[in-house]
């Protein structure tokens, strides 16, 4: 065995994305079986890998590891993402629910019909700009420090750029009123291994398109639509 | 202050039962404000109360503590309800958030539209008896010890009874062919917290009805 944990997901973002940037962010290398049949699937569930019979799924430390949550706070308190302590722990949590709702609205985003994509757009920058980014904009101005929380580089860092990255692709200029959130930005970006992680060719994944929507549909047989809350 | 830890939600389960059921197994006394007008949460808001800007709201080791995964986390890691390291949480965490997430259909259930509810019903059917109760059957048939994880009661099994009970309120039959899950749910349920928790006058929520549904759209919606 490599020891490198193996990521299986789609050739695409969706919930593996954030587990990519923690891993990345922290170093650490990793290898990814993409989904593309339903075949490929199907063994997997037939094999007992899946434990709610869902992806993503990471094998790492002898242990097939589902449940995004379980998997980036393992990884986060393997590799000193998580704070020092139970109240730092409790912060980063609070921080990386608000981003992870935040980044819930875009992830259903692709599945939605053109005109329900149309809405959830407004959805997606009023939210970030009343919701959200405000609280961000308000840690980092009253402590006046370079990370979210204890003064120390945390998973709630690297979730909140991903947050930033990813409205940014939907409004260029999303950050306009936020100050202390561009300079956050420009300085987790340059960290060496964010930076890597952002540079082409490395494992990040682009904005999903038609062909990893129809991926999923046919890999989950989900042919039913979203709707949007 | 009472050093006790305050609660504010609405006056039913929701996002917050959970809570409940983990700061009352663990034997902490905690106070509740209940949300019964916008006006209230309105305040809440104003007051800067809610990082964002949403409830279930807990006030705990001064901390104003939101999102309820953060919430119980912080609980379970304070009254040792985690496991002993980190292999052992993460075994914790992927089953509660398993259980979390067929919690989420009964949590979503009293907000669909009437046409939808016998769909809806049969999907938490569908998922409580083929995906989830079979996996945690097979886990205490495997090492054959009485909790979840680490042979030690945890955050996973108070999550497990918890799901065990609600869903049986909506499929009472449901643990008909989960043997080991009808011996933990006679187990857990003795234990004398859970066995207060769960008699009349305990901080313990029934199951929500109209009156509880109206509320909740009532203090939220603009």
């Amino acid at each position: 065995m490599a020891g490198r944990p193996k990521l299986y997901y789609f050739d695409g973002r969706g919930k593996m994305e954030s587990i990519r940037w923690l891993l990345a962010a922290a170093g650490i290398e990793f290898e990814e079986e993409f989904l593309e049949t339903r075949e490929q699937y199907e063994k997997l569930l037939q094999g007992g890998s899946l434990l709610f019979q869902q992806v993503p799924m990471v094998e790492i430390d002898g242990m097939k590891m589902v449940q995004t949550r379980a998997i980036l706070s393992y990884i986060a308190a393997k590799y000193n993402l998580y704070g020092k302590d139970l109240k730092e722990r409790a912060l980063i949590d609070m921080y990386v629910g608000g981003t992870d709702d935040l980044m819930g609205f875009i992830l259903m985003f692709p599945f939605l019909s053109a005109e329900d994509k149309e809405k959830q757009h407004a959805v997606i920058v009023q939210k970030a700009t009343s919701r959200y980014f405000p609280v961000y904009e308000k840690v980092l101005k009253d402590h006046g420090q370079d990370f979210l929380v204890g003064n120390n580089f945390s998973w709630a860092d690297v979730h909140l750029l991903e947050a930033i990255l990813m409205v940014e692709e939907k409004k260029s200029d999303v950050l306009s009123g936020f100050p202390q959130l561009q300079a956050f930005k420009a300085r987790i970006s340059s960290i060496p291994t964010i930076k890597k992680f952002l540079e082409p060719g490395s494992q990040r994944k682009p904005v999903p398109d038609d062909k990893y929507v129809e991926t999923v549909r046919r890999v989950l047989r989900m042919y039913y639509n979203i709707k949007a809350d | 202050m009472s050093g006790k830890p305050r609660l504010t939600y609405f006056n039913g389960r929701g996002r917050m039962e959970p809570v409940r059921w983990l700061l009352a197994v663990a034997d902490v006394e905690f106070e509740e404000v209940f949300l019964e007008t916008k006006e209230q949460y309105e305040k809440l808001i104003k007051d800067g109360v809610l990082m964002f800007q949403q409830v279930p709201l807990v006030e705990i080791d001064g901390m104003k503590m939101v999102q309820t995964r953060a919430i119980l986390s912080y609980i379970a890691g304070k009254y040792n309800l985690y496991g002993k390291d980190l292999k052992e949480r993460a075994l914790i965490d992927m089953y509660v958030e398993g259980i979390t997430d067929l919690m989420q259909m009964i949590l979503m259930f009293p907000f669909s539209p009437p046409e939808a509810k016998e769909k809806n019903l049969d999907s938490i059917k569908d998922r409580a008896t083929n995906r989830y109760f079979p996996v945690f059957e097979k886990v205490l048939k495997q090492h054959g010890q009485d909790f979840l994880v680490g042979n030690k009661f945890s955050w996973a099994d108070v999550q497990l009874i918890e799901a065990i009970l609600a869903v049986e309120e909506k499929v009472p039959a449901v643990l008909s062919g989960f043997p080991q899950l009808q011996a933990f749910k006679k187990r857990i349920s003795n234990m004398p917290t859970v066995k207060k928790f769960l008699q009349p006058g305990s901080a313990r929520k029934p199951p929500p009805d109209e009156r509880y549904t109206e509320n909740v759209l009532k203090v939220l919606m603009t």
